[in-house]
């Protein structure tokens, strides 16, 4: 298992004030949040780490970091407007304070991926936490083997950073795009990512995969990649609790032994198999 | 006669022994009240033996005994006139460290700009009087929870570096007492600053801490011979040896010990005996039962499970995030935006009770059960985790 070592810290549930600098309009629900912190202190973050976005009087949501790590200090989020916080924080404007907790949680192997073949499958807003890591490996391209994004969503117009992908594919990563409904305009695939994860050639053990999406979704996906001969330690998948401390104290992440918060969001497959396979734990 | 304090230049060092009159437990008490602590004694109120804030051992439950069983609670009185011989209430000292409520932030928006403010704990000085084996092991298991792990809660420890803690050896079991399934219990073996053996006429003073050899000096104290000595050691040790055999009541009672009067918890091989069989059909007769009310939650020493509340004024711009004690039995516990995980009554007291006896250990390399039977009293249907462990290790043999 991959694990940062993190140094103790003493618990804070002071929130650091952000300015929202921007707001992008992603696709229909969804919108990006670039922040902005008046001291320009913004604590540094790994890919796949997520903050705690506070608006007074809602409370707290966690939602995962967009952005890449070499865009800092500003700092975005990216998130679907569902839930109480979400909501409101979907009816700032630009020039609106937040308060931040942050960076929490295990980031993506990222050490692990060097010299190694790189599978990355999203589903819808899945793709939000995998962006820092496609910004990281473009950056630093020649240390990596083959890199793939396989995305997923319903369909064409849902596709999120989709003004991203022509420099993403001319920074040398390959693309394979399905939807679970075409349009008459569409002209890719059509179905679930898993008919769409193709193997590299050569050994796959070289080959990593991360995946973030919907649970059934990275279920299927696990399963495919170790079909395909990828070691299930070589899986790793970004999972999804209810957070209120982000710190592993008040209980209501937990999955098994896991505290989503602390030991995840990102676990390796291995470490979470068999509670995978159970219902409601 | 021993020699006495006033005559004898001798003084008490940490780790000893010695004796002092019933009535020097006031005096006890007034060292903490002069050294700035408030006290918190045993008290009835509402039919139940609770710890409440006091600086007066007159309200201390002399002669009380409480008759705990699943789902029942009563109290009687007892010719022996211990002064600590009810075993376990419903509160805890968790109450002293992780608060039912507290407040983590303050937020205030002044000029349209808003301001973020971690109130002070405003930790105390506090002693607690009269804990037990079981409670002393359920503070060092939140300590591992709130101070041990990559994050530290400050006003957690802001408090625990003011609690100072005066145990009690138990001489009397109840019968859902099962501390000696789950540690050295009911014998006090560490974190105390002192910890009191009840004799006939006397109080045993085990020193524990600099402070608790500070506040004995205060007290009329007796040096205790090794026989004496002896004799007080017996009594928790003779306690646990009659709860092993099955027996409950005083550690003295000279009536047979009446075997299956108590409860005990198999723990060999329980992590993964509830972490095998996470579909196993008992969950569901157990989810017949219970009501999901969360009291087993509420009294445990050990649950450490919070959730967050904005509270704001009218205006909006005024918001405390108020922490509760919650608990897993709640659908809110588990709700995220696409929907609440543990929907059943089924899957959240597996949760309750796999978390507590077996991936705590996972987290937290210990149990999160201490014995003290809490959650069978208290349950209003007297679900006793000890009787289902057993019926699903049953099935597996």
């Amino acid at each position: 298992m991959n694990t940062v070592s993190q140094p103790i810290r003493v618990s804070n549930w002071q929130p650091q004030l952000f300015r929202i600098e921007s707001i992008a309009d992603e696709i229909p629900g969804v919108r990006t949040i670039h922040l902005a912190n008046e001291l320009e202190r913004i604590p540094s973050f790994s890919p796949g780490q997520f903050n705690m976005l506070y608006i007074p009087g809602f409370g707290e949501a966690a939602i995962s970091i967009s952005s890449g790590v070499h865009e800092v200090p500003r700092l975005s989020h990216t998130f679907r407007a569902v839930g109480n916080v979400t909501r409101a924080l979907s009816r700032l404007n630009e020039g609106e304070q937040i308060g931040v907790r942050g960076p929490f949680g295990n980031p993506w192997p990222i050490e692990m991926l060097l010299g190694k073949d790189v599978i990355i499958v999203a589903g819808g807003i899945g793709l939000a936490p995998l962006r820092p890591v496609i910004e990281c490996l473009l950056k630093n391209r020649p240390k990596y083997g083959a890199i793939k994004l396989v995305y997923g969503a319903k369909s064409p117009r849902e596709l999120l950073f989709q003004e991203q992908f022509s420099r993403w594919i001319n920074g040398g990563l390959e693309m394979e795009v399905t939807v679970d409904r075409g349009t008459p305009q569409w002209q890719g695939h059509i179905g679930v990512v898993t008919e769409i994860i193709r193997p590299f050639g050569g050994d796959p053990k070289k080959t990593l995969l991360l995946t973030c999406g919907p649970e059934i979704m990275m279920r299927f996906v696990a399963r495919e990649a170790i079909a395909l001969g990828i070691s299930p330690s070589h899986v790793f998948l970004s999972l999804e609790r209810n957070m209120s401390c982000a710190m592993g104290m008040c209980g209501v992440c937990q999955f098994g032994p896991e505290f989503v918060c602390k030991d995840g969001p990102v676990f390796s497959f291995d470490r979470v198999k068999t509670l995978l396979r159970l219902e409601d734990i | 006669m021993y020699p006495t304090n006033q005559n004898n230049s001798m003084s008490p060092q940490v780790g000893d022994l010695v004796l002092i009159a019933k009535a020097e437990l006031g005096t006890l008490v007034e060292a903490f009240v002069s050294r700035g602590y408030r006290v918190v004694l045993p008290r009835v109120a509402d039919g139940a033996v609770i710890y409440d804030e006091a600086s007066d051992i007159r309200q201390l439950p002399i002669g009380v005994l409480d008759e705990q069983e699943g789902g029942s609670y009563r109290l009687k009185c007892d010719s022996r006139e211990g002064y600590f011989d009810y075993v376990v209430g419903p509160h805890s000292v968790k109450r002293y460290l992780f608060p039912p409520t507290e407040t983590v932030l303050r937020a205030d928006r002044v000029e349209g700009a808003w301001q973020f403010v971690t109130p002070d704990p405003e930790a105390q000085q506090t002693v607690v009087i009269g804990v037990r084996s079981c409670d002393l092991q359920a503070v060092a298991i939140q300590d591992r929870v709130f101070l041990e792990g990559h994050y530290v809660d400050s006003a957690y420890k802001a408090r625990r570096d003011k609690l100072a803690l005066v145990a009690v050896n138990c001489r009397r079991a109840g019968s859902t007492c099962f501390c000696h399934s789950m540690g050295p219990g009911p014998v006090v073996t560490q974190g105390f600053d002192l910890a009191l053996t009840e004799l006939e006429d006397a109080f045993a003073v085990d020193i524990g801490t600099n402070l608790g050899c500070d506040i004995i000096k205060s007290c009329r104290w007796i040096v205790i011979d090794d026989q004496q000595a002896e004799e007080v050691r017996e009594v928790p040790t003779r306690l646990r040896e009659r709860m092993e055999q099955g027996g409950r009541g005083f550690y003295d009672d000279d009536h047979t010990v009446v075997e299956d009067q108590g409860r005990k918890l198999e723990t060999e091989g329980i992590r993964d005996l509830l972490v095998d069989n996470l579909d196993h059909a008992h969950w569901e007769e157990v989810a017949q039962r219970c009501l999901s009310c969360g009291n087993c939650t509420l009294v445990c020493p050990t649950c450490f499970c919070s959730s967050i509340e904005e509270v704001s004024d009218l205006s909006g711009e005024h918001v405390t995030r108020e922490r509760s004690w919650g608990s897993c039995f709640n659908a809110e516990h588990s709700y995220m935006n696409s929907g609440t995980v543990r929907n059943s009554i089924r899957s959240r007291y597996r949760q309750w009770l796999v978390h507590k006896l077996a991936t705590w250990i996972d987290q937290f390399d210990t149990s999160g059960c201490v014995g003290c039977g809490r959650c069978i009293t208290w349950c209003p249907v007297g679900i006793d985790l000890t009787k289902e462990v057993a019926a699903i290790r049953g099935d597996q043999q």
